[in-house]
């Protein structure tokens, strides 16, 4: 099932939002725990935020736009972060990002029509030192290469095409 | 030796900081832990615990074993055994686990004998990778928190202020504003409640040592931001965190629990009148953030875009109260002010600079990994003497400091003494301390490319100089890269790059063009080369650039061929192999691997 024929839990949006103090300066939170367990922002979500802050919708649409970390469409199972950290971006993440779209047909931004997978860049994932790094869902690739790349795709189910021109 | 040497028996210290850890050191840490409790052939009391980064990532996980001081590197789940036998058991070594010297070629049985560690000089990092960062019985027993009844109790707030002045101690976050000073200006101000804000937004890609702080040494910060609560009356910290520094957030979260339970943080601190609350806030993932008045506007719970400073956060900051904002690496040095002294701390770094920096050593250099060096130390003792110089036998061609708003720094200025005044007049800044070597494999084109499209995503849009002229620099370079460049182009670069400096609202806008314009004044013939000859020297812009093999050089190794991800090489063993240019994807995997530097760029 795709991600986004969930139906919607409701419930859960209700209670992390009502988890925090209806203060403003818990926007962010209240929009990361959903985020987090959603795998995006939802815009029942949003408008139930508002309410309960007490602020007008667009407020609350203009943080999910402005922070990198929401997406408000939902992402894949399982979601690629290639990380294009200057050091990340020297040792070829660029490569790492085009193989992708080679072997998934997805470029940043994207999932897959399955709902299988995702794919977005980040700046910089702070593992310098074991670049060019890697993030499937919570988990991190050290040193990927463009041949390895294949087989990490693979490890998740991914019906990677083998590359052709 | 660890400043934990009170014990009995083995202690065996596992690194599980993000770097070891992607490389699995949780395995290796559970298999310990398992194993030794397993054996009975174990007679001596054990203690497995996971520290913070040590720093060399590198060269992870990395597993030490206290008191005999042995350091094993690259230790995987399967080696655990043949430690426990051969060293907890029988007290002998695994050779083929130790670092070996390169130059000597001898193993070598602690990290404090090899020369990434022996030429650090301590204070920031000073507990990392030493003690559990989960345990505050860890940190009291490394003499944490130990300072602050003297403090409370014999020092005035005005006396602690004297001493952060007179340690020479400036901004670690990249501003180098002299941290005492900017504590004095808030302390004048008597207007209540005030704050103290931990800037962990730590956004320059390349650099993560706040982050292997706030994992691996987390009440060293709130110590330091303690500090500040008692000199300036403040009531209420925050600490912002990046949210995707998990491990940081965890970390710090049980530190600010374990802290309140011993009375350092709380109503009435240890007794005395001071009362001061911690809390976190995990930030949306904005560089612009890490600039303080966007960070404060994070906090507020509104878009996070930078104001004007006409007026100092340290008599407006946030909610419009004075506020101290220091960033990570400056919070952990304050504790070692106050045990130490203000003297000892000036003793250390240049007229201008006081105390230690710790860089983040990445990109094309052997030993990768964090490095905390005195002020002045040069760029060639900290590639060379620390990082061990470049791989591969490739030459180096420039090391770029201080993040996207930073300069690339050339061969020639290698002996440069770094301090924040040395490394701004070299075009460059300090920075967070991001330190990205780069080799002939890199193209400084592109690399001006990379930041100017990381800033021009970053840009929060609220002014015109920032919003529109960093779009534009990335226009014009990225056609440079492309092919299509012009020569006038550079000098369109240089004029828009005047009017960001001139016109920005904020830093992020004011030093956008540092890339462009380091670049261009360091290695202006490669900007040259991409438009007058078409070509990237680098072998990095994909439209300008060709490989081939060196029939010369090739020794028919197939590596390439295995290596090639679209199979655009071929070639039987032992034969010169050739590059069909019609498949190659310009990836470049076979130039970097290639051991006999055959692969070449025209």
């Amino acid at each position: 099932m795709a991600v986004n024929e969930r139906d919607l839990d409701h419930q859960k949006i209700d209670q992390i939002v009502v988890s925090y103090p209806n203060e403003q300066r818990y926007i962010l939170a209240m929009m990361q725990d959903i985020q987090r367990h959603f795998n995006y922002l939802p815009r029942e979500a949003m408008e139930l935020i508002a309410e309960h802050v007490d602020a007008p919708f667009s407020r609350i649409f203009s943080m999910a736009t402005f922070y990198k970390a929401f997406s408000l469409v939902p992402k894949g199972r399982y979601n690629i972060k290639v990380c294009d950290g200057t050091a990340c971006h020297i040792k070829g993440s660029n490569v790492l990002i085009d193989q992708v779209h080679k072997l998934l047909g997805i470029r940043p931004g994207e999932t897959t029509e399955d709902g299988l997978f995702s794919i977005e860049t980040v700046n910089c994932l702070g593992a310098c030192a074991i670049a060019p790094v890697m993030v499937v869902n919570e988990r991190v690739h050290p040193k990927v290469t463009s041949s390895s790349i294949i087989t990490i795709i693979k490890s998740y189910g991914g019906e990677a095409n083998e590359p052709t021109e | 030796m660890s400043p934990l040497s009170n014990f009995e028996g083995k202690m065996i210290l596992v690194c599980c900081g993000t770097g070891c850890q992607a490389s699995g050191s949780m395995d290796v840490y559970d298999a310990f832990r398992q194993q030794l409790a397993d054996n009975s052939q174990v007679e001596v009391k054990t203690y497995t615990k996971s520290t913070g980064c040590n720093g060399w990532c590198e060269k992870g996980p990395l597993v030490k074993i206290m008191p005999d001081d042995i350091t094993y590197l690259n230790v995987k789940p399967k080696d655990v055994p043949e430690v426990i036998e051969k060293t907890i058991i029988n007290h002998k070594l695994v050779d083929r686990l130790l670092y070996r010297d390169p130059v000597t070629k001898k193993r070598i049985q602690s990290h404090h004998q090899i020369d990434f560690y022996k030429k650090q000089h301590k204070i920031a990092l000073r507990n990392i990778g030493e003690i559990d960062p989960a345990s505050i019985d860890d940190y009291l027993a490394v003499g944490g928190y130990g300072n602050l009844n003297k403090m409370l109790n014999h020092m005035t707030p005005d006396q602690v202020i004297q001493e952060i002045i007179a340690s020479g101690l400036r901004g670690r976050g990249g501003g180098g504003f002299p941290s005492g000073l900017k504590w004095q200006a808030c302390a004048a101000v008597d207007r209540y409640p005030k704050y103290v804000i931990c800037n962990g937004d730590e956004g320059d890609p390349g650099a993560f040592m706040d982050r292997s702080i706030m994992e691996g040494d987390p009440h060293t910060v709130l110590e330091g931001m303690i500090t500040c609560a008692y000199a300036i009356g403040a009531s209420a910290g925050f600490i912002y965190v990046r949210d995707e520094y998990g491990l940081a957030i965890k970390n710090l979260t049980e530190a600010i629990k374990d802290a309140r339970e011993k009375g350092y943080l709380g109503k009435n601190i240890l007794g005395s009148n001071l009362s001061f609350d911690i809390e976190i806030v995990r930030g949306g993932g904005a560089f612009v953030c890490g600039e303080e008045t966007a960070l404060m506007a994070s906090i507020e719970g509104n878009v996070g875009e930078p104001r004007d400073k006409y007026v100092f956060p340290t008599e407006k900051g946030l909610w419009g109260q004075p506020t101290i904002i220091n960033n990570v690496e400056t919070w952990a040095n304050v504790p070692v002010i106050i045990a130490e002294g203000a003297e000892k701390f000036a003793s250390l770094g240049t007229a201008g600079s006081k105390g230690t920096k710790v860089f983040s050593l990445v990109g094309k250099v052997v030993n990768t990994g964090l490095v905390e060096v005195p002020m002045g130390t040069t760029l060639r003792e900290i590639i060379y003497g620390i990082g061990g110089g470049i791989p591969g036998g490739r030459k180096f061609k420039a090391v770029q400091t201080g993040g996207p708003s930073g300069g690339c720094i050339p061969a020639n200025l290698l002996d440069l003494e770094v301090d924040f005044d040395s490394l701004t007049k070299a075009g460059s800044m300090m920075g967070s301390g991001g330190l990205i070597v780069m080799d002939d494999r890199t193209c400084m084109v592109e690399v001006a490319r990379y930041y100017l499209k990381f800033l021009a995503e970053e840009s929060c849009g609220k002014c015109y100089p920032c919003r529109e002229g960093i779009k534009r620099l990335l226009e014009i370079v990225s056609r440079i890269c492309e092919g299509q460049g012009q020569m006038e182009d550079l000098d369109l670069l240089e004029d828009i790059s005047e009017t960001l400096v001139a016109a920005s609202l904020c830093a992020l806008g004011k030093t956008a063009a540092n890339p462009v314009l380091s670049t261009l004044r360091y290695f202006r013939d490669e900007y040259v080369t991409h438009i007058m000859d078409h070509k990237c020297p680098a072998g990095i812009c994909p439209s300008l650039t060709e490989f081939y093999i060196d029939a010369e050089l090739c020794t028919g190794c197939t590596l390439c061929v295995k290596n090639c991800p679209v199979d655009a090489i071929v070639g039987e063993k032992k034969e010169v192999h050739v590059i069909v240019q019609d498949k190659c994807i310009k990836c470049g995997q076979c130039v970097d691997n290639c051991k006999f530097l055959a692969v070449k760029v025209r």
